[in-house]
């Protein structure tokens, strides 16, 4: 094993998959000799050249339906959006265009297609720089939608997502870029849909993504000085979901709580509840809580007060305890 | 640049006159209603097409638009399966999930037809991103309205094919109308070429006449072929029904439906043909019968053809 940032652990991704695969290219604003606006591709210019690290201009709209093209055409775009927030102006692309081509052409095509971005708050970056769009992705048939929260998981799912015949948003969290933990030396593959349980418990289980896995865990350290255990699961996948492990859990806890960075309404937190009520309604013992952010876009000075943390899963796990039917 | 031999003259016209049939035809059916949902015909624009896919292999790749049925037809899409699309049936190229709008057969190079307007325009400059990365040799062509040079990913794609030289042939058929809209109150320009010069890129407007378009589009496709970078190419086309079937252009003044149809390709090239003793007119009715007989076939081949059932409603979302 060894300690490595998530922002590493990306590079590390790209450049396995570009030496493994000379199809998988890279393709962004700045990715090139600037190396990423985050420094996520830093180096990757000097060894692959500017034929596979392709700075583009600043040009969404085009790159977005440019990889649509190539993938159509045999090759493995990795493109970046620097900004989730950018992917507004990807959205023709993405949605009409990457998600349809599969199906609406017979079938006859492989998209494998995979966009990183930076999603999230914490860095101060206002109303434009902040959001978590991962709901918009989830919601279209044609596309998997992965929120790694840790370097091994940003490392292996990135992996398997350049691997994937099928297009695959990589939402990154940038607050999380500086973030330290172990990866094996040798090849790690996360796989897409499976979700994993980053603690086990018995009374409330907490289902959460990317950053708010930190805060849920957290969270789950606190309350069981309390004599509340909880169960965290890192969905990973935002869609497809592993209905399977989050219905085990809920199975044995029979309470749930779902965390999310993004505004609470229409998210991910709601499609989760969602199905628990009409698949094992019977199995839970209390409402269903959701976290997500307050309905409001993320203002610069007031980071903090619109950002979901720990104390709101604190208050919702202890909520559920509370509200027993 | 090699002029058109007889043959090729020949099997252009063929081509030309096998699109305005086959169009012909659709009409006539979908007005009969045995073609669901929408369908834009490009009759008066059959030149075009043929022209410029005259210089493309089989290889290479194409892509195109709403108003795709002479692209696709030109580029050697299988009438029998293109029909059967049409019909909405499991045989189609897209076993019946694309309809008219939006046409593909890879093994072609028809990277598929797009229903949003300047949809193909990026995707086209990704296929020949692929093609220069790869350095296959392969040519990309891609054809749009003048509508879609006012969509951000035109300015951006023609921006981008540029810088990196890519090997790509932008063809814009300027038929004068965005679907209800004129030219004159979309565009404070006349010719879409003059938009080229803004990305540095060699350009071309030529009249709608078949042998005008083929000499461009040889030159455009030969540059791109040499990796000498792309080409804006202009045709000055005309629309001579609605945006869609059943469009009355109530909006669209008589004298210019008229006008439209005086530019008829088509009619130009058989009587240069005629003229020239290329053709004669017992050649031309033989020509006429033998599509009218592939076009009745095509046409049975889609109504025998089943509907996909459905059970195959989620088949193959994701590979």
């Amino acid at each position: 094993m060894k300690e490595i940032r998530y922002i590493s652990a990306i590079n590390e991704a790209i450049r396995e998959e570009m030496e493994r695969d000379e199809n998988v290219f890279l393709m962004g604003e700045d990715v090139g000799v600037p190396g990423g606006s985050f420094g996520v591709s830093r180096g990757l210019y000097d060894l692959f050249g500017p034929d596979r690290v392709v700075d583009t201009p600043i040009s969404e709209a085009a790159i977005t339906g440019l990889a649509a093209g190539a993938a159509a055409c045999g090759l493995r775009p990795i493109l970046e959006i620097m900004f989730m927030d950018f992917m507004a102006v990807c959205m023709d692309g993405i949605v009409n265009q990457i998600a349809k081509m599969r199906y609406m052409f017979g079938s006859q095509y492989a998209m494998p297609i995979v966009i990183r971005t930076p999603s999230g708050a914490g860095l101060n970056a206002g109303p434009q720089h902040s959001q978590s769009l991962e709901a918009w992705f989830a919601h279209v048939p044609g596309l998997k939608v992965v929120m790694p929260g840790t370097p091994y998981d940003v490392k292996g799912i990135l992996k398997s997502a350049i691997r994937d015949d099928n297009p695959v948003i990589v939402v990154e969290h940038k607050a999380l870029y500086a973030l330290k933990g172990e990866i094996p030396e040798e090849e790690c593959l996360v796989p897409i849909g499976k979700a994993y349980v980053k603690n086990e418990g018995t009374d409330v289980t907490v289902v959460a993504v990317s950053k708010m896995v930190h805060e849920s865990l957290k969270a789950a350290e606190v309350l069981s000085k309390e004599g509340i255990s909880v169960e965290v699961i890192d969905l990973l996948t935002v869609s497809p979901w592993d209905r399977e492990t989050v219905f085990s859990s809920v199975g044995k806890t029979h309470r749930l709580v779902v965390a999310h960075e993004a505004v609470k309404s229409f998210g991910m937190g709601a499609e989760v509840s969602a199905a628990v009520s009409e698949e094992i309604m019977d199995e839970l013992d209390a409402p269903i809580m959701r976290i997500g952010g307050p309905f409001v876009p993320i203002p610069f000075s007031l980071e903090k007060a619109y950002l979901p943390n720990a104390d709101h899963i604190i208050t919702a796990v202890k909520k559920t305890m509370e509200r027993t039917f | 640049m090699r002029k058109p031999g007889k043959k090729m003259l020949i099997q252009m016209y063929e081509k030309m006159v096998s699109i305005r049939k086959v169009e012909e035809r659709l009409m006539e059916v979908f007005s009969k209603g045995e073609i669901p949902g929408f369908l834009h015909v490009c009759i008066g624009q059959e030149a075009t097409p043929v022209a410029v896919c005259s210089w493309l292999k089989d290889s290479d790749y194409m892509a195109n638009t709403h108003r795709g049925h002479g692209h696709a037809l030109a580029k050697g899409i299988d009438l029998n399966l293109f029909m059967a699309e049409l019909f909405g049936k499991k045989d189609g190229f897209c076993r019946g999930r694309s309809g008219s709008m939006h046409l593909a057969d890879p093994s072609l190079g028809i990277l598929g037809a797009n229903g949003i307007v300047g949809g193909g325009i990026p995707i086209a400059t990704g296929a020949a991103f692929a093609s220069d990365y790869k350095k296959s040799g392969q040519v990309t062509v891609c054809f749009f309205g003048e509508g879609a040079t006012n969509e951000g990913t035109f300015h951006e794609s023609l921006n981008i094919a540029s810088l990196r030289k890519l090997p790509i042939v932008y063809v814009c058929e300027n038929n004068g109308w965005a679907e209800f809209t004129p030219q004159t109150v979309h565009m404070p320009i006349r010719n879409v070429a003059d938009r080229a010069k803004a990305y540095n890129m060699k350009a071309s407007t030529v009249s709608n006449k078949i042998l005008d378009i083929h000499k461009a589009a040889g030159e455009a496709v030969e540059r791109a072929r040499k990796g000498e970078g792309p080409t804006l190419m202009e045709v000055k086309s005309a629309r001579w029904h609605g945006h869609y079937v059943g469009d009355a252009q109530k909006y669209r003044p008589e004298k210019d439906v008229k006008s439209a149809k005086q530019k008829d390709c088509v009619a130009d090239f058989e009587k240069k043909l005629l003229k020239e003793k290329i053709l004669d007119q017992t050649k031309v009715e033989k020509i006429g019968e033998n599509i009218d007989k592939q076009i009745e076939a095509a046409v049975n081949f889609a109504r025998e053809s089943p509907f996909p059932v459905p059970s195959e409603l989620m088949d193959d979302l994701y590979v």
